[in-house]
């Protein structure tokens, strides 16, 4: 290839799209001098969807990585990529009535949200670890100011400067343990380090690369909040406005559970045997910690994220099966966890007491009379949560324990079970709040039109997955093969 | 004479990570610090690059180092930022002052 040739980008065409129309989109807001937040919103959301149909277009092809081999497409990143996009997409129209209520609807919002997304796609496609590190910091960067969003809040200013020293602490890691990989591996390609390491005799890999496969680890660990480095998750969560909080439980959950699998399925693969047992190690304390810790919550924002620590950790053993079932089970969960979060993050954005918003637990009580249908659309997705079949979370528990199973890890496999039965008690809980207890202040009456929405069809996916579970199964699988494969 | 080998600048990129590290964790004093321990961790990833570049006979490592430069410089920007606007919301930036919320 001559050094004045124009690179291949039909494969990045969804990326390109969505930063250019984040420009535009911020343009448009500065420009606006007010009231511009539903318009960017929606602009945003429209962004959003067209990204995705690019993706369905373009992405889909395992075809040779592009740009000097920075960047992959294929059927895992595409579907990782829906999901995002997907997640991103409901969180702005999620937020719309609650920032408009709060006084904060500033246009800044959706487009940061854009630019985490187009950070979160970048992180999935990367075939690199230069690629890999930008599109994680581009996420990151605008996830700490959309935490900080309410800026004469102290609690979001706080979460904020949480959320950024410990991320940053992350980055760093992440970056030594690059270092340490391209020295000792020479090179930071994902093809070429699958190759190095395909080659290694019975010697097993140089002191260097496990070092710097450990730092690695530890940095993305982070950014999925496996314990012991969760510890920023329950503060952030309950800091951040609710909508910012819906924003962090979905989507940057996916993209980084997603980069995780495929950094160490692709070019770490041969290396199993050095990275399973400390994914094993993450994944028990990650189940074990988000059951027990979050029986003494009382607020429900925090309650979900000791609940997603849980969750990342069930994730966490699919991936610890590192095999081609154990891919495909993280897929199908992570489409599952996405519509069960939603739909949750919907009850708690529509819960307000006299025009204001609260988070209490206690708050629900009495839900089952005063708002009979959200209160059975909640009862779904805590049920499905604590994977009560036949609900969808069943499903995604279930393949990624089968997987663990078929690779041997039946220690593991059983501590999660036991781990999911412990968690069931804290979702019943919320449960027998809201249908056994005496309402002392009802919630208000009136629930937002997209609200309304938003809980009717995750609820109906939640609850009539298995009906009709083979397209998703399906697709995954498939995804699952070409990574594996690739 | 002492022969600077690649040996000699990890080692020094590490004990420069591992300052970083510890600034971070054990200081009880300001936010300041922590965003130069933060730096210092990200400057001692780059001495790693920038050496490991010159002894592979590799550019690759040296276009990370100018990446990560970048990088650092908007994380600052943003820390810095983020951590205005908590000092005028708490009038402090002490770091046992930040404990709103237990985690």
């Amino acid at each position: 290839m001559g050094a004045t040739s124009i690179p291949v980008m039909a494969p990045a065409a969804a990326e390109i799209f969505l930063a250019i129309a984040g420009m535009i989109l911020l343009m448009a807001g500065v420009f606006r001098k007010s009231g511009s937040m539903a318009v960017v919103s929606w602009g945003a959301v429209v962004a959003l969807i067209l990204a995705a149909v690019l993706v369905l277009t373009h992405g889909g092809t395992s075809a040779e990585p592009v740009f000097f081999g920075m960047f992959s497409t294929g059927p895992f990143a595409q579907f990782a990529k829906l999901l995002v996009l997907a997640g991103s997409a409901i969180a702005i129209v999620m937020s719309l009535d609650y920032m408009k209520r709060e006084g904060i609807d500033r246009f800044e919002f959706p487009v940061l949200v854009v630019l985490a997304t187009l950070g979160m796609m970048m992180m999935v496609s990367a075939n690199d670890l230069i690629g890999l590190y930008v599109g994680l910091e581009l996420q990151s960067l605008s996830l700490y100011v959309i935490a900080s969003i309410r800026r004469d809040s102290l609690r979001s200013t706080e979460a904020g400067l949480k959320y950024f020293v410990l991320g940053a602490i992350s980055s760093g890691m992440l970056l030594y343990g690059s270092s340490m990989i391209y020295g000792f591996a020479g090179t930071t390609d994902f093809n070429g380090l699958a190759q190095v390491f395909s080659k290694l005799g019975d010697s097993g890999p140089a002191v260097g690369v496990i070092i710097g496969l450990v730092f690695v680890i530890s940095g993305l660990a982070f950014k999925v909040s496996a314990v012991p480095f969760h510890m920023w998750t329950p503060d952030v969560y309950e800091g951040s406005p609710t909508p910012v909080t819906a924003l962090f439980a979905i989507a940057p959950k996916v993209a980084a559970v997603a980069l995780l699998l495929r950094v160490m399925i692709e070019p770490f693969g041969d290396l199993i045997a050095q990275w399973q047992q400390v994914i094993v190690l993450i994944s028990i304390f990650s189940m074990v910690l988000g059951a027990f810790a979050a029986m003494v919550q009382t607020s429900i924002k925090r309650l979900m994220a000791y609940s997603s620590i849980g969750h990342m950790g069930f994730l966490l053993v699919g991936i610890a099966a590192g095999n081609e079932s154990g891919v495909s089970g993280v897929l199908i969960y992570l489409f599952v966890y996405l519509f069960m979060n939603v739909g949750t993050f919907a009850c708690i954005l529509s819960m307000r007491q006299q025009g204001r918003y609260v988070e209490g637990i206690g708050d629900l009580s009495g839900l089952s009379k005063t708002h009979p249908m959200m209160a059975f659309a909640l009862l779904i997705f805590l049920f499905s949560m604590a994977g009560i079949p036949p609900l969808a979370g069943f499903f995604g528990k279930w393949y990624v324990f089968m997987a663990a199973i078929e690779s041997g890890l039946y220690a593991l496999a059983i501590i999660g079970v036991l781990a999911s039965v412990v968690g069931a008690f804290y979702y019943l809980r919320i449960i027998k709040i809201m249908y056994f207890d005496e309402a002392d202040e009802p919630l208000d009456a009136e629930i937002g039109g997209e609200m309304r929405v938003v809980m009717l069809v995750t609820a109906a996916v939640t609850l009539l997955f298995f009906v009709l579970p083979a397209p998703i199964v399906a697709t995954a699988r498939a995804a699952a093969s070409a990574l594996m494969g690739g | 004479m002492l022969e600077i080998g690649l040996a000699h600048y990890l080692t020094v990129a590490a004990i420069l990570f591992t300052l970083g590290i510890f600034g971070i964790f054990l200081n009880r004093k300001n936010v300041i610090i922590i965003m130069m321990s933060i730096e210092l961790m990200l400057l001692a990833v780059n001495i790693n690059l920038v050496a490991f570049s010159v002894f592979l006979g590799d550019l690759t490592g040296q276009i990370f180092a100018m990446l990560v430069l970048t990088v650092a410089a908007a994380e600052a920007a943003i820390g810095l930022a983020i951590l205005v606007v908590y000092f005028r919301n708490r009038g402090s930036i002490a770091v046992e002052d930040i404990n709103l919320m237990k985690g």
